[in-house]
């Protein structure tokens, strides 16, 4: 298997590290981080520099009684958050979007499949399945779009995006992803508009199908 | 102090104990040197001082309940509370819990490595006093970007922070964790 080529950029690591990624986009990096090292390690740098810049705040004085409530609570007794592990292809993070539901595929045509992970606002998450030869469904054109390979591979005009690669394109970048001979290829696909797989469906159809 | 731990900030040194020996005076010692700090960090965004207490108390009660997943190998005691930080002001201003990587395993044989330690501090204080060197509109710009208050399209890829130096540092402290990625593709 090839090594992770396509990475998460140096500002999107900051403003995840930040917090003030769109949840769906926030999704996409936390399951590349878990894929790949090369972004771990960049984020780490990220979170240190918030550390210094945590360290070097003015201090403010807290009042007498938060240290000793912070200290009656240390042996109450507390549920852990739940840690989601990864399952087959899927990294923690989609798992913990999954919420322990079974993937439930909808077609959309061409033997394309989608999963809507979560969807609001701000943006959509989903898991997408597309057989050989099939174009990814075009979810840009729109605002930003962030796809990562968790099994498989597609090709467009800028390259080759194998498990693990991400994606980033914008209205501007005009392309059509294939996916490459072999295993179905099955993204995760965030974006932060309201889908329009134009290529895909008529538009009146859109609202059926929530793309 | 055990003997390997020297040339360990004091902070690294209160956190281990923390972690290791669930040990009370050095958790006292710990938040006094940062509950301040971190009120300081929370009423930067716009808090008031009372919700940014409650915050703070939620913080460092997190960092006591989850000490064993720090890691000095591989992050300062500042890093790890920011991220822990950042994480409840999403919480609790967005209402939604924020998606988080999965965590790597260390190694079961794996020991301590006083010189990476010691190594990531010295690299951290590096990038801090070029922090500290900026000039002051950039500087204003970093900590925006780090408070959250810049979207990832105002943050410019060109911080002019020297990241490089302290990314190498941090993969070597994490060559000593189990690889799962690794794993699967063999
Ligand atoms: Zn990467």
């Amino acid at each position: 298997m090839s090594a992770v080529t396509h990475h998460i950029p140096d500002a999107m690591l900051a403003a995840y590290a930040a917090g003030t990624l769109p949840h769906a986009f926030a999704v996409v990096v936390a399951s590349h981080v878990s894929l790949c090292d090369h972004c771990r390690v960049a984020l780490a740098a990220h979170q240190t520099v918030g550390g210094v810049v945590l360290e070097d705040s003015d201090a403010v004085p807290v009042s007498s009684s938060l240290k000793d409530n912070l200290f009656a609570q240390l042996d109450a007794p507390f549920v852990p958050e739940p840690v989601y592990d990864r399952s087959g292809i899927y990294p923690g993070p989609v798992m913990e979007a999954l919420k322990g539901r079974a993937l439930k595929w909808k077609t959309l045509g061409m033997g394309v499949r989608q999963d809507i992970l979560t969807e609001d606002a701000h943006g959509s998450v989903r898991l997408l399945y597309i057989p050989p030869g099939q174009a990814v469904p075009d979810h840009g054109h729109n605002g930003l779009e962030m796809t990562l390979v968790l099994q498989g591979s597609f090709s467009d005009e800028t390259g080759r995006f194998g498990v693990g690669d991400v994606e980033i394109a914008d209205e501007d970048l005009e392309h059509t992803p294939i996916a490459d001979a072999g295993d179905p290829c099955i993204c995760l696909a965030a974006t932060d508009a309201r889908l329009r797989f134009n290529a895909f469906l008529p538009r009146i159809l859109q609202p059926i199908f929530r793309i | 102090m055990p003997p390997e731990c020297i040339g360990y900030s004091d902070q690294t040194h209160w956190m281990i104990a923390i972690r290791d020996h669930q040990d009370r005076e050095a958790f006292a010692k710990l938040f006094d040197y940062f509950a301040p700090r971190l009120k300081g960090f929370i009423m930067k965004s716009g808090i008031g001082a009372a919700q940014a207490e409650e915050i703070v108390q939620d913080v460092m009660l997190t960092v006591w309940r989850k000490a064993a997943q720090f890691d000095p190998h591989r992050a300062q005691v500042s890093a790890w509370i920011y991220q822990i930080t950042r994480n409840r002001q999403i919480d609790i201003t967005r209402k939604e819990s924020r998606p988080v990587p999965e965590e790597l395993k260390e190694d079961p044989g794996s020991e301590a490595d006083a010189s990476q330690v010691v190594g990531l501090e010295q690299e951290a204080g590096l990038l801090r006093q070029a922090l500290a060197n900026l000039k002051p509109e950039q500087r204003e710009i970093i900590e925006k970007a780090y408070l959250g208050e810049l979207t990832h399209q105002e943050i410019s890829a060109e911080t002019g922070l020297p990241l490089g130096t302290i990314k190498s540092r941090i993969r070597l402290g994490m060559e000593r964790l189990r690889h799962e990625l690794k794993d699967l593709k063999q």
